[in-house]
């Protein structure tokens, strides 16, 4: 009733396969992109776009990076972290060597460097599989991290051996360093997010995408219908990691501003390859469904208490925190092991028949 | 630089025998360490083909219980008992909740089922016990706590820690008894059926529910015994769960359904680690051993993609 694509009739080739063939995703786009643009940064205070939306958007970016190698190509990767702090440093890097250059074209292009080592992990991708790679990109992981401490040039030699975004005006703002407004800070993530997420959409499902899933799906069976594994594989790696560093760039540059080595540890891999997991392999929705329940759910839970007027010390909200988070973690695994993704289309269909049954 | 990498570090062990043997000493017990968390992973693996992330932390939970328990006033030998205890309520407790739901999922969700039972892990016992890391009480355990030397002619000595000597020979007893309860009896049969084939297995009569609920506990068991060791050769705290990720390797190199493959793999990757370390680390600025266990299991694989003693990956259409 409220979501039917019954009477939509195409009259072209080019209508039939546009990214959105049905009118109610076309409005439900709109309005959510209207909601970004313009009622959020009309609207919200520092508090909620620095600490809510900008990580919202930076990790939905990663999980997207994550989602392109593991859902789609299913490559199961625990090195996330360290291809975003390769984003990161490379952008650092970069900007401090080209003082006078865009801070955003640098964040973009940082991605490229990632995407380098990104491939180069991938490497061993051709003969080992699952569980075994998962301990490969574990070795990405931890010698990247090694790199990050141990490589003083990565940090200019600081003395505290963290990366400081230096100040940098674009356009007229000021856009990195401590400055920068987060309603500007806002909208450049926002942008970028917008612009990957949908040429990610394309990418999926043309033949790239398409090769991609052939591979997770059987990569023996794909590779005798023509697909070149390492090739397709290396470009998963890549295009994967290239989003994931953008995302790393991202969060140091728009939202905090430094960085440590231990920004980008294990721990960050597992927070965004539980995004994905929980948003549903496979899903692009998803990868932003799970960022949001991921990284929004502990902010809330940490208001909780104060609402409620109970008086909790705030170790203890953090550790009951955890506790919750791990508990619906393993909730949502067994209601639905598909993610969001999944629920969201069961949810669509309920709105297509209802009132009826079925 | 050249002299540097190939030559001088075996002039070094040459030179210096004590201290080479000493590495090799500090490198044996790690092993034995990282073949003990390794070995949990292998018993889940090998029962319902779970890779049980959780098992890291479980080593920290066990410890954390025992240590909570006693400074409780709960005097040493009652609370190892009743951190056994705790133990099983734990494995019935996550193959009831956790497990028993999310019978024949991908490998994948079951992992990050794991993942999720370590954040509940995590939570649960810095709620319960506090996060700060806690002195195991070795002594009243009836540990050993002192230390040999022996003394190798004019060429220097060697310090043995007694508790080390004690977690090689508690490891070996571990292992031994695992062997013979997976071989000899009704029960440990019945495991390895379960591990062979789901359905076949349950198809004669044996409960998968009560296998998987005795599987976490042997692993719990596993758990407690490693965090013991461990926590009496430095402290019982979350740094801990870092050191789990290192079982990884060791199980690559070992098989994951191998428990003599564990051991192996996990003394190769202890005596690699220290020596590469100590020998080879200074050239490039040292620290390596965060990284270089995954780096030879990973040149390992790429010539025997199913470890030590795994069994032959057929793969068909």
């Amino acid at each position: 009733m409220f979501y039917r694509e019954a009477g939509q009739f195409k009259t072209s080739y080019k209508a039939d396969q546009a990214l959105m063939p049905i009118l109610q995703d076309r409005i439900g786009l709109s309005v959510i992109l209207i909601i970004a643009f313009v009622v959020i940064p009309a609207f919200a205070n520092d508090f909620f776009l620095t600490s809510i939306m900008i990580p919202f958007l930076v990790f939905a970016l990663a999980a997207i990076g994550l989602n392109v190698l593991t859902g789609f190509c299913g490559q199961l990767s625990l090195g996330t972290g360290a291809f975003m702090g390769v984003g990161a440093y490379a952008a650092y890097k970069l900007t401090t060597i080209f003082p006078d250059a865009n801070v955003i074209v640098m964040v973009l292009l940082s991605g490229v460097f990632s995407a380098a080592i990104g491939a180069v992990f991938g490497l061993p991708s051709l003969r080992i599989k699952g569980l075994y790679l998962a301990v490969t990109t574990l070795a990405a992981q931890f010698f990247l991290e090694w790199c990050f401490i141990r490589i003083p040039w990565l940090y200019n030699y600081n003395a505290s051996g963290a990366i400081e975004v230096p100040h940098r005006e674009a356009f007229g703002f000021v856009v990195s360093g401590a400055e920068a407004t987060p309603i500007v800070r806002y909208f450049i993530v926002l942008c970028i997010t917008v612009v990957i997420a949908y040429l990610m959409a394309n990418v999926l499902r043309g033949r790239i995408g398409r090769s991609w899933m052939m591979i997770r799906d059987m990569d023996i069976a794909a590779e005798l219908m023509g697909i070149r594994p390492l090739q397709t594989k290396l470009m998963a790696f890549a295009v994967s990691s290239y989003i994931c560093g953008v995302a790393g760039a991202m969060m140091v540059f728009f939202w905090l501003n430094a960085a440590e080595p231990s920004s980008y540890s294990i721990s960050l891999s597992f927070q965004i390859l539980f995004m994905v997991i929980l948003g549903g392999l496979g899903s692009l929705s998803g990868s932003f469904m799970g960022a949001a329940f991921i990284w929004i759910l502990p902010v809330f839970l940490k208001f909780i208490p104060g609402v409620l007027g109970i008086d909790l010390a705030a170790e203890t909200v953090e550790h009951v925190t955890f506790m919750i988070v791990g508990a619906l973690i393993i909730f949502f695994l067994i209601v639905e092991p598909h993610g969001f993704a999944r629920l969201w289309q069961i949810g669509k269909q309920k709105l297509r028949v209802w009132p009826f049954p079925y | 630089m050249l002299y540097d990498i190939f030559i001088d570090p075996f002039v070094q062990m040459y030179d210096m025998p004590d201290f080479f043997l000493q590495v090799l000493w500090e490198g044996f017990v790690a092993g034995i360490l990282y073949a003990l968390i390794a070995l949990g992973f292998v018993l889940i693996f090998k029962a319902s083909g779970v890779f049980n992330f959780a098992q890291g932390i479980m080593v920290v939970f066990a410890g954390l219980t025992l240590v909570g328990l006693n400074e409780n006033g709960i005097p040493a030998y009652l609370a190892l008992a009743l951190t056994i205890v705790a133990m099983g309520v734990l494995a019935y407790g996550v193959e009831r909740v956790v497990m028993r739901p999310l019978v024949n999922q991908p490998d994948i969700i079951l992992l990050m089922a794991t993942i999720g039972l370590t954040y509940f892990l995590i939570g649960f016992g810095e709620f319960v016990f506090g996060g700060e890391p806690k002195q195991m009480i070795t002594e009243q355990l009836g540990l050993p706590t002192g230390s040999t030397a022996i003394e190798m002619g004019e060429r220097g000595l060697i310090i043995l820690q007694h508790i080390d000597i004690a977690a090689a020979v508690i490891a070996v007893i571990m292992v031994t008894a695992l062997g013979i309860f997976f071989n000899k009896t009704r029960i440990g049969r019945a495991l390895r059926a379960v591990a062979d084939d789901h359905q076949a297995a349950l198809s004669v009569g044996i409960s998968l529910n009560q296998i998987w609920a005795i599987v976490w506990f042997a692993a719990g068991l596993v758990a407690l015994a490693t965090g013991i060791m461990w926590g009496a050769r430095s402290d019982v705290s979350f740094a801990l769960e870092i050191v789990a990720f290192k079982a990884l390797p060791v199980l690559i190199l070992g098989g994951f359904t191998s428990i003599p493959g564990a051991i192996v793999g996990g003394l190769i990757i202890g005596f690699g680690e220290k020596i590469g370390e100590l020998y080879w680390g200074g050239l490039v600025g040292g620290g390596i051993e965060s990284w270089l266990a995954y780096i030879i299991a990973l040149i390992f694989l790429l010539f025997r993609p199913q470890g030590l003693f795994g069994e032959r990956i057929i793969e068909r259409i």
